[in-house]
Formats: C-alpha cells, structure tokens, sequence
C-alpha cells in the first residue's frame, strides 16, 4: 500500500510522510512509545486459494500493555494472532497479505526473515508443547541451544532466571536438570512454555488461548503472570473467555466472522469501554452473552 | 434401574428364559472359537517345528572353531564359518552406510516436506522397490557395480544391494512416525525462531527417535537374511577377505552352499550357520520390540 519505491531511502520518513489508506476501523489508541508495538494495517489471510479467514484487519497493539482479542469460535481471532510473527504461513498453503509494523517496521517486507521475526515476537500456543524428548531445562532454553555459540553457564543463568520469572523455580528447582517435562502439571507446562519463549528475549509474546486447557486456578496463575509480564513485554492474547479478557486486559479488540465466514474486526478500544459502553451494536451482543 | 430393557424388542423378557435361538448361538460360538485356536495353533506350530529342528540340528555344530576359523576344504573334518559372519556384518554396515541416510533423508522429505507430483512419484518408487523381487534388485547391481564398474564379484555391490533392500522399509517405517509428531511441537520449535531445518534435526527427528531404531533394525533384519541377491554381486568366499572390492562371503551363502553339499560335515555346518543367523535376526527383531516398547512408555 505504501509507494515505498517512490520515496526510496529512508523508509520511516516514508511511513511518517505518506497518509496511509483509511483502515475501515479507525483505531486511534494511545501508543506508548518507549517500548514495542504493533500494527497491523488491512490485514488479510487465507488457508488456501478459496478459503480466506480474515478480512482487511487493522488493529495496534500498543507497547506495555495486554491487547486482548475476543470474539467466536472461527471468527479468525487466532489466525490473526498468528499472522502477527508470521506463524500463519507455517500452515501449508496458507498465506496473508497485508501489513504488519513492528516498531514502524514492516515485517512482511520482502526483505525480512521470518525466523528473526519470531525471535522478536514469541508465541504462547493453545495447548502446552513442551519437547517431550527434553528435560525440563533443555526446554527452557531450547530456543538457545539449538542457535548455539552459548555456554552451559551462560544458559544455566537464563534458565534461571526465566524458571523464576514465571514462578515456577520453587516449584522445579530440586528435578529441573533430569526431569521430564511430562512430569509437571499442565499448567506447570504452561508456565514452562512461557518461561522458553521467554528466554529468546522477545519484545512482544503472542497468546493464542493460553489458559483453555487449564484449570481455573493454574488460569489464576497465568494470568497473573501475564500482568506482571508486561512492564518488560508487549502482549496480545486471544481468548474466547470473556472474564479473563476483562480481567487482565488493557484494550480489547472484537472480532467476528458473519455468513460469508470471513473473520473482520468490529470493534476495538479500552477494555473497559468495550465491556461497558461499546459503540457496536454486535460487540454490545456478543459481551452480554446474546450470541457467540 | 427398574427396567431391564437388554433385548432389543423384546421388552421387560426374564432375564432367566433363554432366547429360542440361543442354543444354536453358543454351538456357533464355541465352533468359531475352536476354528480360530486351531488356526493360530497351525501357524504357531508350524514356526515352533522350524525353530525347534534348527535349534536341534544346528546347535551341536556350534563350537569355538566354527565362530573363529575359516572353511576348510571338502573332506577335511573341522575349521567354521567366520568369514561369513564377518561378510555379513560388512556388508551390512555398507549397507547402512548408504541405506539409513538415504532413507531417512527420503522419509523427511516425503513427511515434512514432500507435496505434488514429486512426492507421489517419489511415494510411489519407494513401493515399487518394497515391491521388486530381491533377486531382481541382485541382476541391477551386478550389471552396474560387478560387471562395469569393479569387474568381478565384490562386497561392495552385495552391501549396495542390501542398501536398495533396506531404504523402502526404512522410509516408510520412519516416514510414519515422523507423520505422527504433532505439529504443536513443530510450531513450538518455530515460534522461538528455529529455523525449519534445525526444527526438524533437533525437534521433530529426536522426537521420532524410537522409530528411526525400529526402521533401522527391522531392515537391516530384513536385509541381513537376503541370498539371492548376495549370490550375484558378492558370491561368497571361503577365505578371510577384508578387501570390499573382493569376493566377500556372507552367511546365507555360506548356507545355501553347505546345505547343497554332499558332505554331512558342511550340511551339519550349514544348520549351525542357519542357527547363528536367525538368532541374529532375532535379536534384531528383540531390540526393535525394544524401541518400540521405550516409545510408548516415553510419550
């Protein structure tokens, strides 16, 4: 969408001086600038040729805090989330058009690599997926091990110092260097999955539901955590439960997919704005359970 | 619960008052049941008999000497069968040499990689080598490797045609258990910046670890009892012959050739020779049971 090539070098003055298309969905937040954020600009995505999921999203994910996204089943929450470090295309056949920024940067410029992409904005899946051949420390610092060029004592100090971060050293700290990862809880391996994202050193996590496979107390926990993550991270999470995106989010965004089953953003704004004074008729029915 | 509606529309019957038909289906019921233990019995006989006879034959030819010297010649009572045993394992070590990283790269391809037309002729090939006689596999090599490359019998081509025997089966057994990883550990790999190819080495391959064992041993099993093929490119020998490019002596050879002789001595050797190899075979079918048994306990 940006004529980049008329305004060849520096780019970020390109991005200041040429007016960007009307997003559909205006989406005027305050951004934080001392930290990373995101937007995406008319963001597309398909599964394959025929069946697209997601339709001309904008939304900005603003630094330090939660940005939550609501909506249905298949109202293509998390392909959104997805298409955000560029974990969509990992589907085959699967592909998304558009723009996402990080930081003013356009990550699906043809010159970035997806692999650095990732690296800058983890994600937290569904279901927890530690390695099952790893033990408990080999998963944390997976990402590292398997770059390479760190030393066993320099991994050690990361590991550490993640394990804690997320709350669960107490918890390891006696079985963590044998130990199986199948040995914790789920919610343990939760927290195991973040405390391995985290240790790559991200600027932004993505949740795709973290807590759907936990229960409410170990949900209690993640969440929690979430909070405290984000004076050093940006985060976004999907959820499809409506009291944990009022609880720990700062803005939410509201998305459903109509007839045509092409998800579309309907609404977006502080979390409590959405919840109590939204502008959209179809937000306001969504929230108080009328559908969905 | 009050109503005892077991029967289908026979409502509220007495549980105690057999149906009319039920004699006739408890007869039918025992007969099928004495059919099926008479057939796995049939089976289970039939490879007790040939277990038990070559346990029985073979199992007094077994002595130091027969693990350790050479064949002698016709006539001359003594001497063993160690150049085979040593042939055989040579040979499958060249086999594996060429054989495991072709068909583990092959199985990668086809489960992480393999869309289209490629991989369905790629699928496809592999059936038909699974499917080709061994002995056909055995007239290849020796037109390509005995006849125009080398210039005489060698174990070089004997191993090149255990390799062609081995890689369908070790494809298709590490092909499956690749498919079985679940892509969430494949995402996760990913997600923390892992590159696709590192992904799959150091994720998805340890992952699959146990299957990979059970490929590598089930056709190297496989491989390890093939004769026809052996007979065209390596031969046999009855020397120690470390030189792979020289007629190399393998067991099933050594057997087929003992087992046609005229002299007690050598058939006496070719039971023993038959032994040593189905325990081989054997231990390499206990090994996979093995893996296979370590991979469902550790996922």
């Amino acid at each position: 969408m940006v004529p980049s090539s008329k305004l060849a070098p520096p780019i970020s003055e390109a991005d200041v001086t040429v007016p960007t298309p009307v997003p559909p969905e205006p989406v005027p937040l305050e951004v934080n600038q001392d930290g990373p954020s995101m937007r995406a600009r008319e963001l597309s995505a398909w599964y394959n040729v025929t069946r697209k999921a997601i339709e001309h999203v904008s939304l900005e994910v603003p630094a330090h805090r939660i940005t939550a996204i609501i909506g249905p089943s298949g109202c293509g929450k998390s392909t959104f989330i997805r298409c955000l470090n560029r974990m969509h295309e990992v589907i085959r056949g699967a592909r998304a058009e558009g723009h996402v920024e990080l930081n003013g940067e356009d990550i699906y410029s043809a010159q970035v690599d997806p692999v650095r992409v990732r690296r800058v904005v983890g994600m937290v899946f569904q279901k927890p997926n530690p390695f099952p051949m790893m033990t408990i420390f080999e998963n944390v610092v997976a990402g590292l091990r398997l770059e390479g060029g760190y030393s066993r004592a320099s991994l050690e100090e990361v590991a550490e110092r993640v394990v804690a971060r997320v709350a669960l050293f107490d918890e390891v700290k006696d079985v963590w260097k044998r130990g199986a990862s199948s040995s914790l809880s789920g919610g343990q391996q939760q927290r195991l999955c973040i405390a391995r994202t985290l240790a790559v050193e991200p600027a932004v996590v993505l949740m795709d539901e973290p807590c759907s496979a936990l229960d409410p107390i170990a949900t209690y926990r993640i969440e929690e955590l979430m909070v405290q993550l984000k004076q050093d991270y940006t985060i976004a999470i999907v959820t499809h439960n409506m009291q944990q995106a009022s609880r720990v989010s700062d803005y939410t965004a509201f998305m459903l997919a109509e007839e045509d089953r092409i998800g579309r953003l309907v609404e977006c704004g502080p979390t409590s704005k959405i919840f109590t004074n939204p502008s959209e008729r179809r937000t306001e029915d969504y929230i108080t359970g009328r559908f969905g | 619960m009050a109503t005892l509606n077991l029967v289908r529309r026979e409502p509220a019957r007495a549980l105690h008052q057999p149906a009319p038909s039920w004699k006739w289906r408890k007869l039918g019921n025992a007969l099928a049941t004495t059919l099926m233990m008479l057939s796995a019995a049939a089976a289970v006989a039939v490879l007790l008999l040939i277990l038990g006879h070559v346990i029985i034959q073979g199992l007094p030819a077994l002595n130091i000497a027969f693990f350790t010297e050479r064949p002698l010649p016709p006539g001359e009572v003594g001497g063993g069968v160690a150049p085979a045993i040593l042939g055989t394992l040579e040979m499958l070590g060249v086999a594996s040499l060429f054989g495991i990283p072709i068909g583990v790269a092959t199985a990668i391809y086809l489960s992480e990689y393999g869309r289209g037309n490629l991989a369905r002729l790629v699928s496809f090939t592999i059936d038909l080598i699974a499917g080709l006689p061994s002995i056909v596999i055995g007239v290849f090599v020796w037109a390509w490797l005995v006849r125009n490359v080398v210039g005489q019998y060698n174990g070089l081509a004997g191993g090149v045609a255990l390799a062609i025997i081995m890689i369908p089966i070790l494809t298709r057994t590490v092909e499956e258990t690749l498919r079985i990883v679940p892509d969430p550990l494949r995402e996760a790999s990913l997600a923390l910046g892992i590159p696709r190819w590192k992904t799959i080495l150091r994720v998805v391959l340890p992952t699959a670890q146990a299957g990979v064992i059970t490929g590598v041993v089930l056709s190297a099993a496989r491989a390890g009892g093939e004769t026809a093929p052996l007979l065209l490119t390596a031969l046999g020998n009855q020397f120690f012959q470390f030189d792979l490019l020289q007629p190399t002596a393998a067991l099933p050879i050594q057997i087929y050739n003992y087992a046609r002789s005229p002299y007690p001595d050598w058939q006496a050797k070719a039971w023993g020779g038959a032994f040593v190899l189905i325990t081989l075979i054997g231990v390499l079918s206990l090994l996979t049971r093995w893996a296979i048994a370590r991979r469902t306990r550790g996922s």
